[in-house]
């Protein structure tokens, strides 16, 4: 029996092993922090029918209770070397690799290290962590779950700015890929956020709306149709502080042509994806480390859960901007590749 | 437009905490389809008086919009003259959400003279 490794107990790491589990292959599963599911248990609602997170993550975790998955928590891999680039000789007898995860040997790994969202201390002049009304979209997320969206002295906000493309489509920070995800969440959250404040008025500043799945385009007229979502093409180039801990943002009306100001008492920064640590360590040490710091698949079309590393594949967000359900389907993807190749 | 000369300049900024929003509330109240509007400039494609003049739908319903109505008609010099169209209503053919666009210029038109009087 060959013994298979899965990297990261996300939504693909999770779909991949509960596959392999129950179609009778033993699995051990590995995850830094102390619970599984974590960029989802953050989550108040999903695009795009508004399912509770909580509930999505609960039936998530349930796949988990299948004997032959061994769920490692508070186990960081820092090292994932195969035996031709360690140097050691405990080759198999079919002549494949051996992988070394931290101490251990495998013949199959999956890399479901997943992503991190943006460090807006970054766009320094959008004064994240200097003006107290400047929030990122999982701090918004977060207000959002908890019922209690407030300005920063701690009353109902009378207006809030949404800004897209924070840390994505931006050269200066060194990502010049679209996230792919921001743009609905920006707009799954202005819907909350009038939900929960309906007097509130709610700005949504864009370069471009890439409403592209299934409901998406739906919901941004939803927005506007329903909720009065305020939706102004131009990206806010810099935000100050007002003397009563409100935010003051310029920008251009770029469908006017003139420059425009706005105070407002939450500005929310929406964002991006980028690869996490351990995507980054664990996929530079084995050598498929691709632009941005992503793991990088054999082929985009016919081998994506395949990696040029012969046992290693890789599935989720470690290789791009991916959604949950994106992620899901390409751990079972994944889950498939590995078993073909038993 | 005077080019040169020794008049004060005004700022050119929108400024959203000084726009008179009733103004795009009641143009929203008589023309509900207008908040569909997602900025395509499809309208001021194919606007006939457009294609003539310096008239361009788009730019006069987003200035409307943010409050910036003395540059719009029936002022002395406006920057878009709203008389300029001449309600032939390919606008609202071609447009992709279907927004009334020409309930929305005579509607502009009327809160105008409404305002001034």
């Amino acid at each position: 029996m060959k013994q298979i490794a899965i990297l990261g107990a996300g939504p693909a790491g999770i779909e991949a092993a509960s596959l392999l589990a129950s179609l009778g292959h033993p699995v051990t599963l590995y995850e830094k922090e102390s619970e599984p599911l974590g960029n989802i248990t953050d989550k108040a609602f999903l695009f795009p029918n508004f399912a509770d997170a909580q509930e999505v993550a609960v039936t998530m975790r349930a796949k988990l209770d299948n004997p032959n998955i061994t769920l490692r928590c508070n186990t960081e891999v820092t090292q994932l070397l195969p035996s031709y680039i360690a140097g050691f000789q405990e080759e198999n007898l079919t002549g494949t690799p051996v992988w070394k995860v931290n101490d251990e040997l495998y013949d199959i790994v999956l890399l479901a290290t997943g992503y991190t969202p943006f460090d807006a201390h970054r766009k320094e002049e959008l004064g994240y962590g200097i003006y107290p009304g400047v929030h990122t979209s999982l701090e918004m997320e977060k207000m959002i779950r908890e019922k209690r969206i407030i300005n920063s002295v701690g009353d109902s906000p009378k207006r809030i700015v949404f800004l897209q493309c924070v840390g994505s489509r931006d050269e200066k920070s060194g990502n010049h890929y679209c996230s792919k995800l921001c743009c609905v969440t920006a707009v799954k959250q202005a819907i909350e956020a009038k939900k929960q404040l309906p007097y509130c008025e709610v700005y949504v500043f864009y370069m471009d709306l890439r409403m592209w799945g299934q409901g998406f385009e739906e919901m941004y007229r939803t927005a506007q149709q329903d909720y009065g979502v305020n939706f102004i093409r131009g990206r806010i180039s810099e935000a100050g502080g007002t003397f009563d801990g409100r935010v003051q943002i310029k920008a251009e009306d770029t469908l006017l042509g003139r420059p425009m100001k706005m105070t407002s008492d939450l500005l929310v920064l929406m964002v991006g994806m980028e690869a996490s640590k351990g995507t980054r360590e664990l996929a530079t040490q084995c050598r498929i480390c691709g632009e941005y710091g992503f793991a990088q698949s054999k082929d985009p079309h016919l081998h994506d859960c395949q990696s040029d590393a012969p046992g290693l594949y890789v599935a989720g967000a470690c290789k791009r901007p991916m959604t949950l359900s994106d992620s899901i389907n390409d751990g079972r993807s994944a889950a498939y590749e590995i078993l073909t190749s038993l | 437009m005077n080019r040169f000369g020794f008049q004060i300049s005004t700022a050119r900024s929108i400024d959203l905490d000084r726009a008179d929003a009733k103004l795009r509330q009641r143009l929203l109240e008589a023309v509900p389809s207008y908040r569909y509007c997602i900025g395509c400039g499809g309208c001021t494609a194919t606007c006939s008086a457009g294609a003539f003049t310096d008239f361009n739908i788009r730019k006069t319903h987003f200035l409307f919009s943010r409050g910036e109505v003395d540059k719009l008609s029936p002022t002395p010099m406006p920057d878009v003259d709203l008389n300029k169209c001449m309600l032939c209503g390919k606008c609202t053919l071609v447009c992709p959400r279907g927004v009334n666009t020409r309930g929305l210029i005579m509607q502009m038109r009327q809160l105008l003279v409404n305002k001034q009087s």
